[in-house]
């Protein structure tokens, strides 16, 4: 499987790389004042297409705001985000809302499902919405590359937590987005529905040419990527590309030990990565 | 623990808010009808109490005669009877009073003053102090009536009628001459304060005596005031020995025991009327608190759990919920009481309006009413919280680790079981009462409560269907954002029956009277359809006798052919009180009576009988029997027909003549109209119209408009009851909002998902709009049919009087579309606070 797809990377490399989405000197603040805090502090990417790339950095390092942002979940305090050719910080709501439903998939760490939805209701979901029907050839195609034909009529109740991020990585693919973004899509899952769930990730982008962006914590998780891109307080700080387990770890190493307890603006955070979420949330 | 609990309370604003909202409408109803049902037995005690003499002599069978729409006695007193009253060494004085019923007071405008809700008193100026010895009445401004053509009114009427002093007072009297007027001297106010919306009219002696007496100098009572040290009894037992036959001694304390009786029958309708909407509105505000409680404890099932796995014991845990609510019942009830109070004004507004006044300071807030509010808001609340505190107890410390929410399932069929088990108890009831069971309307209500709070308990069963059509058809209509509603008012069915519930039992309430109110409705039109076969009936709205000028006039106009006169008389036979109609002779022209025994001719003493009332004396044509009227006169009437019972006469019919004979003032209670073939039916409907000329009360009637009166009769009651089963409506809106926000919440992370794979805000405005609609369809559906069922059944149970059974489908249709706006507006807060959910906090929660 590794062979086959450092195949098809050299392949691609001789191919003219499209932009699926890029950002330019991303910005996040939080707070005001004294208790002011840089989530992201000038970041700038590039997300090539047909391409997985990890964005790894550890807690506080403003990884999951910056996907968010690229994924027209939030909205930057300076700094542009281009999504498919277009700018997001001029558009309204509705018009985010359309471009999440029709260019954007997205995978999350858990609560992913609709209980209250089959499984092929929440795999079709993005498309209802839009009051549009799935293509039934792309929809087989996408049902047996996760493997859930025969759990299409389930809850979400009735599933694993493995089958049920399938499923989820299903929905993210059914509408043919520019883009899918998956925030820890792995977390909670064990290791081998993990591997399953990357595998599939890693299959969309070799079989398919899904371009796929996904913000982990797991060296393992990371290496399924092409490329894995490290942040650091708010910002850039290093990428390797077609990395191993072993790399990442001496990058995360490297990258642990030095700045976070120097760091005097991120945020004070438990251990369990909750670090990106803004600190006053009011609830 | 305690402190704990009380800041979970204050950390919750809103759901605090919105569940204390409910208790607050409950208990500020319940204390808001207490305190005006206190202020009107004050207002009412305060005016017996301050214008009763020590003693007083009055007709026999007089008191149950007050009001005076049956006339009055057949004898009076001489100003000899009075002299020798005062002149007993247990009297200090003797004071012979004129009253009469029946006079009304036109405002300058010639509208009448007061309406026809609160009687209208018309006497003589005496001096006779009250039992306290303070006179009756206190002159306000101007003097006393002295002459014939002079009149005192209470404040409130001079002011209503826009009569200054010296103005010319216009008065419609019940005898003889019709329009009368007389000029104001002065004005007076009860010596009790306020005169509870009456109008008082007092003239002097003479002028009293010239409009109820012919002009004769007697009297209709004496007031009698004890000398020194001699006691009310010693008052009555001495002034026995000098009282004409047909007249008794009454002391003043029996005198207030009778009026309060008498007006407290009246009251106690009221209050009780009031109550019950009280009690439903409380009762419907305890199921929304069972919800809140319910979902509060589910959201809070890992904070609990961690509790316990602290070391709470089940009891600590179940009694910090159940502080919670009783903290949330004080704060709340407290707040109700306060509204309340201002409820209890509004309500006297209301009553003010339609001429029943209650004097402001009467309404205060009494310990009574306060206790019975709080320990009515803390009861409902605790019962109500109840279960979801013993379920929070319930819950695991295992729980504490879990991710998901467990809802629970377990138990639903046990309650369906229980359920239908407790519907067929009630319909055990229903039939027994049906089948003819004594008390048997009694039976069909225990049944039909049984049957709403069952319904309402299984609501989450036998509300599926509606549910799963409410998703059937929002998949239709809206696409998916309509089925993720109608899954959504699915997925826990528990809370959305719950929900619905409160809007269930107001609709099935609101149903159950529509039912009956058209079957009313249409029974009066058929009863009148076939027993008005009168061309036009002339009687006065508030059933007052009136005088035979209006009688004789129209007898004067030209194309009525017969006119047939009936005057109604209280009358004691065999000790209970009798209504019975004089009728003339033209009666049978006008009305086909169907004879079952006997020959209607009347002749002297003859009486027609209703067979009901026959029957149960045991008369048959040629028996005899003694009606004795107030003041003595007794006539023996001999039963010469046993007839049906026919609307158009009484229970006991008699020759219009005998009630003269027997010393009854002449007086018409209603006139019977057939108008000649081809003559003018418009003119002569006007020209009867002039006939009634100024008398405000008496109407021309004929078939259709008098159906009409009738059935607006009817429609204001039931509008009415409408108004006071909206509050029922509005805490049941509340209950939605309250679910709806509570589900929003426990949502935040789907409803964040469902925004960011592509939901809109518009859409998913919708979503939780649909719901709240299916909320509130599921409530209107089960209430419409259980209310329809109810009130056919009660219908069934009623037919003697009910005669026709009507649905009425155009209203039950608005009460479902009025259900669904309910939903829609309940949805309007939620939805907005969904909306406004960041789609990026609601997922990256935790």
């Amino acid at each position: 499987m590794y062979a086959a797809r450092r195949i098809r990377q050299a392949g691609t490399v001789t191919q003219e790389p499209t932009v699926a989405a890029h950002a330019t000197d991303l910005r996040k603040v939080y707070g005001s004042g004294d208790s002011e805090v840089h989530a992201l502090d000038g970041v700038s990417i590039e997300l090539r297409a047909g391409e997985f790339t990890a964005i790894m950095g550890p807690s506080g390092s403003g990884k999951s705001t910056l996907m968010h942002c690229l994924a027209a979940l939030d909205t930057p305090s300076g700094g542009e985000v281009v999504v498919d050719g277009t700018a997001l910080s001029s558009l309204s709501d509705k018009a985010l809302t359309r471009i999440r439903r029709e260019r954007i998939g997205f995978v999350f760490q858990a609560f992913n499902l609709i209980p209250t939805l089959t499984a092929e209701e929440n795999i079709t979901l993005p498309l209802s919405l839009a009051g549009r029907k799935p293509d039934p050839a792309w929809f087989d195609l996408v049902v047996d590359t996760v493997g859930l034909r025969d759990r299409l009529d389930h809850r979400p109740s009735e599933m694993s937590g493995g089958q049920q991020q399938r499923v989820a990585c299903a929905r993210a693919l059914i509408a043919q987005p520019s883009i899918v973004f998956a925030d820890e899509p792995t977390g909670n899952l064990d290791s081998t529905s993990g591997a399953e769930v990357l595998g599939f990730l890693r299959r969309s982008v070799d079989e398919f040419g899904q371009t796929i962006v996904m913000v982990t914590h797991d060296a393992v998780a990371a290496s399924y990527s092409d490329r894995v891109v490290f942040l650091a307080d708010g910002k850039f700080v290093d990428e390797i590309t077609a990395p191993s387990r072993e790399e990442i770890l001496a990058h995360m190493a490297e990258l642990h030990a030095p700045t976070a307890p120097a760091s005097p603006t991120a945020p004070t955070v438990s251990p369990e990565g909750e670090a990106d979420a803004p600190p006053a949330r009011n609830e | 623990m305690l402190r704990l609990t009380l800041r979970n309370l204050f950390a919750r604003k809103l759901r605090l808010l919105m569940s204390g909202l409910a208790i607050v409408l409950g208990v500020g109803f319940l204390s808001g009808v207490l305190v005006f049902s206190n202020g009107l037995s004050t207002t009412f005690d305060r005016i017996i109490n301050g214008s009763t003499p020590d003693g007083l002599v009055r007709a026999e069978g007089g008191e149950s005669f007050s009001g005076g729409a049956l006339g009055t006695a057949t004898a009076t007193l001489a100003p000899g009877d009075v002299e020798a009253l005062a002149a007993l060494p247990e009297v200090e004085r003797a004071d012979g009073g004129v009253d009469g019923f029946g006079m009304s007071l036109l405002a300058s405008d010639g509208s009448l003053v007061g309406g026809t809700g609160a009687p209208t008193l018309a006497f003589n100026r005496n001096e006779a102090p009250n039992m306290a010895g303070e006179p009756i009445l206190e002159l306000t401004q101007g003097a006393w009536p002295d002459s014939s053509t002079e009149v005192v009114l209470d404040d409130a009427s001079a002011d209503r009628g826009g009569y200054a002093l010296g103005d010319q007072v216009r008065l419609i009297a019940p005898y003889g001459e019709l329009e009368r007027a007389a000029t104001l001297v002065g004005t007076a106010e009860l010596n009790g304060g306020g005169t509870a919306g009456a109008t008082l009219l007092v003239f002097d002696t003479e002028g009293a005596q010239e409009l109820f007496l012919d002009g004769q100098d007697r009297y209709t009572s004496v007031s009698l005031t004890a000398a020194e040290g001699v006691s009310q009894q010693e008052l009555v037992d001495a002034a026995e020995r000098v009282v004409p036959d047909g007249f008794v001694a009454v002391s003043g304390d029996d005198v207030v025991e009778e009026s309060e009786d008498a007006i407290g029958a009246f009251l106690d309708v009221i209050s009780t009327f009031l109550l019950v909407f009280a009690v439903i509105a409380v009762v419907v505000g305890g199921f929304i608190i069972v919800n809140t409680f319910t979902i509060l404890v589910a959201q809070r099932t890992r904070e609990l759990a961690l509790l316990r796995a602290l070391g709470a014991s089940r009891g600590q845990v179940t009694r910090s919920v159940l502080v919670e609510a009783a903290a949330l019942a004080l704060l709340a009830s407290t707040v109700g009481i306060l509204l309340g109070w201002a409820l209890a004004r509004g309500l006297a507004a209301v009553f003010r309006a339609v001429g029943l006044d209650i004097a402001g300071g009467a309404l205060t807030l009494t310990p009574g009413a306060v206790l019975t509010s709080y320990a009515a808001g803390l009861l409902v609340t605790l019962v109500a919280a109840y279960l979801p505190a013993r379920r929070a107890g319930r819950v695991a410390p295992v729980a504490a680790m879990r991710v998901d929410q467990v809802i629970h399932k377990g138990s639903l069929r046990r309650r369906t079981l229980y359920g239908a088990i407790a519907l067929a108890v009630g319909a055990g009831f229903v039939a027994a009462g049906l089948a003819g069971a004594p008390n048997g309307t009694l039976l069909i209500g225990i049944g039909a409560v049984l049957w709403i709070l069952t319904v309402a308990a299984i609501s989450s069963v036998v509300g599926r269907p509606v549910l799963i059509a409410c998703r059937a058809a929002f998949g239709r209509l809206f696409g998916t954002t309509g089925r993720l509603a109608g899954e959504n008012a699915l997925r826990d069915p528990r809370r959305t029956g719950a929900t619905a519930s409160a809007l269930m039992i107001g609709l099935a309430l609101v149903s159950t009277i529509g039912v009956l109110a058209a079957s009313l409705n249409t029974s009066v039109d058929d009863l009148v359809d076939e027993e008005f076969t009168a061309d036009y009936l002339v009687q006065s709205t508030a059933f007052m006798p009136f005088s035979t000028e209006i009688g004789d006039r129209m007898e004067q106009v030209e194309g009525v052919e017969t006119l047939s006169r009936q005057q109604w008389a209280g009358a004691t036979l065999d000790g209970d009180l009798v209504v019975v109609s004089g009728n003339d002779d033209a009666f049978t022209d006008v009305y086909d009576l169907d004879v079952l025994e006997g020959d209607p001719e009347l002749g002297q003493n003859g009486a027609l009988v209703f067979e009901e009332t026959a029957s149960r004396h045991g008369w048959h044509p040629g028996d005899s029997f003694r009606l004795s009227f107030p003041g003595g006169a007794v006539a023996e009437v001999t039963v010469a027909a046993v007839i049906a019972e026919n609307p158009s006469t009484s229970d006991i019919s008699v020759p219009l003549a005998l009630l003269t004979r027997e010393g009854l003032t002449r007086q018409d209670s209603t006139l019977s109209i057939l108008v000649e073939d081809g003559a003018d039916r418009a003119s002569v409907e006007a020209d009867l119209e002039d006939a009634v000329g100024a008398a405000p009360v008496v109407g021309v009637f004929d078939k259709e408009s008098f159906a009409e009166q009738i059935r607006g009769q009817v429609n204001q009651l039931l509008y009415m009851i409408y108004g006071l089963l909206a509050l029922a409506i509005v805490i049941a809106v509340i209950g939605i909002v309250n679910t709806l926000g509570l589900s929003v919440i426990e949502r935040t992370r789907e409803i964040g998902l469902l925004r960011a794979v592509g939901l809109d805000r518009p859409s998913l405005r919708r979503m939780v709009t649909l719901e709240s609609v299916a909320i509130a369809v599921l409530g209107a559906v089960l209430g419409l049919v259980l209310g329809v069922a109810i009130g056919t059944i009660l219908r069934q149970q009623l037919r003697e009087d009910l005669t026709s059974l009507a649905i009425p489908m155009g209203q039950l249709a608005a009460f479902l579309v009025i259900a669904v706006i309910v939903g829609v507006l309940a949805a309007v807060i939620p939805a907005i606070r969904a909306a406004r959910l960041n789609v990026l906090e609601a997922i990256a929660e935790e």
